[in-house]
């Protein structure tokens, strides 16, 4: 049997978090912050999503708000029975003064699953927002699922990056050729938007043997990595991480 | 397997009323057909392709191609991820969208920014040859508004337009020279025998007519449809390859 879940979190200047809804397989908490930021974890998605699921998870940073978003352990990405796709949305939106750090675990797909991830940002024009995103292809030694993820960001209403990847038996032919992933099963992005960024562009640099720190059109700085496995890419993210925005 | 979904993008946010196709037929500075297609689609149509090598070259040093198999492999998800964006864009530009809006897309789609640069570069080229190839005020009011020049396929997708044709041709003009670009590199850099490049491009042809056609369709569904599939290792190689001291291609 597939589920629709759709879990909210809305934070506010003062620190607090008028909307922590769980809902389904998704539960959010409310945990202990080490910084400024007021701390969400998401622990409930370890077994979800299932074929056929639908899970969404909407977050809204107010004006002024800080808000870090974590989440207990990996998402699975798990065969249904009725082979049908399951979804995921990500829908975050930052306010002006505001800022979010969304740093969840890996993203694993499993043999036989067949996941769509869509993150949307809307960032105002004053926002900032780390984001790391991490595609595991397959548990260790496995092959992959079906893997399509989409990360559209939007800053002041303009278009800042707009990225498709597409993965495994069911991705479009060449996505493990040398123009794509070349056998790496570890992908991963982290995006950091700042509007200091704008007189103080990011500047590129290699990060590793496959991963590359680069200046997006607008203010803000992408990373690109693959990696041989999941802890070669955390490596290489966190690098940067601490680079580009220590927490 | 050419037939997977893809996810529509967001559409959240404001109502784009600049996405809408501009009404009325495509302005005809010459008989448009499959000649023109052909003028546009020529390797020695003078708009400087011939000095990129669509990362082939950084693909061949790191031992990812290596004969006519991984160019095959290379070539086949070059087309589907940075080929069938670039194809939406063309076909975009092709139906007349708001070229603004169309390069703003492709900036977004480009985040390394020796691609966006490769894309502007090659693009001023593109429209210097389009304006000498069919005369328009469309596309001198394209070239003015982009002194830098615009992205490549933007640029493109004006000049079909500009010739008559229309967007599955632009998209098909670009699915080619996405995988045609590398091939012809690879037997400059390989020595691969170019009996078998031509092969790898015949063998991918239908893959290049339905990644003409998904591209056209979404086109007509305006900008909010526009595919953004991308490649991390193209991304990562092109800013590895522009600091190379000694290289044969540009890019």
């Amino acid at each position: 049997m597939s589920l629709r879940a759709t879990a909210r979190i809305v934070a506010d200047a003062g620190g607090g978090l008028p909307l922590l809804e769980s809902d389904g397989p998704l539960a959010v908490r409310r945990t202990r912050a080490t910084g400024p930021y007021t701390r969400v974890t998401v622990v409930g998605a370890m077994s979800a999503p299932l074929g056929g699921d639908r899970l969404a998870i909407e977050t809204e940073v107010r004006d002024g708000a800080r808000l870090l978003v974590d989440s207990a352990a990996a998402t699975l990405a798990l065969p249904g029975r009725g082979g049908a796709p399951a979804a995921y949305d990500i829908r975050l939106t930052v306010g002006d003064r505001a800022a979010l750090r969304w740093l969840p675990e890996q993203l694993v797909s499993a043999r036989g699953s067949d996941l769509r991830m869509r993150t949307t940002v809307e960032l105002a024009a004053t926002a900032r927002l780390v984001l790391r995103e991490e595609q595991i292809l397959g548990r260790h030694g496995e092959e992959t699922g079906t893997l399509i993820t989409r990360l559209t960001v939007r800053r002041a209403g303009r278009p800042l990056l707009d990225q498709e990847l597409a993965y495994g038996p069911g991705a479009p032919g060449g996505w493990d050729g040398g123009a794509v992933l070349s056998g790496h099963r570890a992908v991963g992005q982290l995006l950091v938007v700042d509007p200091e960024f704008e007189a103080k562009p990011v500047a590129s640099r290699p990060l590793a043997e496959n991963a590359v720190l680069t200046p997006l059109s607008g203010p803000a700085g992408l990373v690109t990595a693959v990696a041989a496995d999941a802890l070669q890419l955390r490596r290489v993210l966190d690098e940067a991480l601490g680079v580009l925005a220590p927490a | 397997m050419i037939t997977a979904p893809t996810i529509p993008p967001a559409t959240a946010g404001p109502a784009r009323t600049e996405a809408a196709p501009a009404p009325g037929p495509a302005p005809r500075a010459a008989a448009g057909g499959r000649a023109a297609l052909l003028v546009l689609a020529d390797g020695r149509f003078p708009a400087g392709g011939h000095a990129h090598s669509g990362g082939a070259e950084a693909a061949v040093k790191a031992g990812r191609i290596t004969d006519a198999t991984s160019l095959a492999a290379f070539c086949r998800g070059r087309l589907h991820t940075s080929g069938l964006t670039a194809a939406g864009l063309a076909a975009a530009a092709a139906l007349g969208l708001d070229p603004y809006a169309l390069d703003e897309a492709a900036d977004a789609r480009t985040p390394s920014p020796v691609l966006r640069t490769v894309a502007r570069k090659l693009g001023r080229q593109m429209m210097r040859a389009a304006r000498a190839a069919w005369p328009c005020p469309e596309l001198d009011a394209l070239a003015a508004a982009f002194p830098r020049g615009a992205h490549q396929p933007v640029v493109l997708g004006a000049a079909a337009r500009a010739a008559g044709l229309g967007p599955e041709d632009a998209a098909h003009c670009v699915a080619y020279e996405t995988v045609g670009g590398p091939a012809t590199a690879v037997v400059r850099l390989l020595g691969l025998d170019p009996f078998q490049a031509t092969a790898v491009l015949a063998r991918l042809a239908p893959e290049m007519d339905r990644v003409a056609e998904v591209a056209a369709t979404a086109a007509r569904q305006g900008l909010d449809a526009l595919p953004a599939a991308s490649a991390p290792l193209l991304d990562i190689t092109a800013e590895q390859h522009a600091a190379w001291p000694v290289r044969l291609f540009a890019s």
